[in-house]
């Protein structure tokens, strides 16, 4: 990193209290729109936090998967699901989040005790720089190359699996009776196994 | 500009932040009623595991820089994760008609 210590200090004070000003209103705003363009907010912060670590691929990688993946899929499923309704009231609701706050601040200072009681083998070896990428792609065709290869078969299973279960409208063949199917039907057909209703569904199905 | 030697932030404050982003996701993931929600606060658990893996790997193993190497795993893992778990909760939606946790109770003992 060439830039001068103090600045690098700002940029990590400024980068550091948006993460965590971002994340608290992730998790505590009402509006979940809101929360989602916050998420974004963190992940862009977390990428600048990268570039202080000399880091500038996996950074460019952050935004690219995070920013312009997870958060616009993140904001599609708000979207698809976006169903206005009052949520109904949970009895010991304020005791079950101040224990799990406590269990959290807990967690908290254990993390912190660790981070400052232990001995870090400080300073480390110098590092690379700017170096990183070359670093980087070094491992993952050398020493990483099977968790690589195995990553790609990950993307592709997810990829295959998020079709699957997310698809509504199927034609094809029942099994049974050979006759053709829509997947719609058949799931307002049958009896509603999870929601609870008082009348009985149409059969659509038994139409020819 | 002067390259330094030793950085002028101490690792003890990339801890730091990934702690406080670590226990705020734990308190998001438990509390949450929106499904959406708790996906986030996930994403939220993996950023700060991911920002501890790029200090390690800055401070203390400069030359091989594994951690930005387990880094990029992680952020595939989480991208991946992130897909299955958004058709997940809409197949639930679907079922379900909502999206509040409370109400999926299938599996309740």
């Amino acid at each position: 990193m060439s830039i001068a210590s103090t600045t690098q200090q700002i940029c990590f004070l400024v980068l550091s209290a948006t993460t965590v000003v971002g994340s608290l209103g992730v998790v505590l705003l009402p509006n979940i729109v809101y929360s989602a363009f916050l998420l974004g907010g963190v992940f862009l912060s977390v990428a600048g936090l990268y570039l202080l670590l000399n880091a500038s691929f996996v950074a460019a990688a952050q935004i690219l998967v995070y920013v312009g993946a997870v958060n616009v899929l993140i904001l599609f499923a708000i979207m698809l699901v976006n169903k206005q309704e009052t949520l109904a009231a949970i009895p010991g609701l304020l005791v079950r989040r101040l224990l799990s706050g406590a269990v959290c601040a807990g967690l908290f200072a254990l993390l912190l005790r660790v981070a400052f009681t232990t001995t870090w083998a400080l300073p480390g070896p110098t590092p690379v720089g700017e170096e990183a990428t070359i670093r980087i792609g070094e491992h993952l065709f050398t020493d990483y190359l099977l968790p690589f290869e195995l990553a790609s078969v990950l993307l592709l299973m997810a990829m295959i699996g998020a079709i699957v279960l997310a698809r509504r409208d199927v034609f094809s063949t029942d099994v049974i009776t050979g006759e053709p199917a829509d997947q719609g039907l058949i799931e307002k057909d049958r009896t509603p196994l999870l929601i609870e209703k008082s009348a009985p569904a149409p059969t659509l199905l038994s139409k020819p | 500009m002067s390259t330094d030697l030793a950085s002028p932030i101490p690792l003890e404050a990339f801890l730091s932040v990934a702690a406080m982003l670590f226990c705020v996701g734990v308190w998001g993931l438990i509390n949450s009623r929106n499904a959406v929600r708790v996906l986030m606060s996930i994403e939220l658990m993996l950023n700060a595991v991911n920002i501890n893996l790029m200090a390690f790997s800055n401070y203390l193993d400069g030359q091989l820089i594994r951690g930005q190497v387990f880094a990029i795993f992680v952020i595939t893992v989480a991208a991946a994760e992130a897909a299955v778990g958004l058709a997940i909760l809409l197949s639930l939606y679907r079922n379900r008609e909502t999206v509040d946790m409370e109400r999926f109770n299938l599996l309740r003992w």
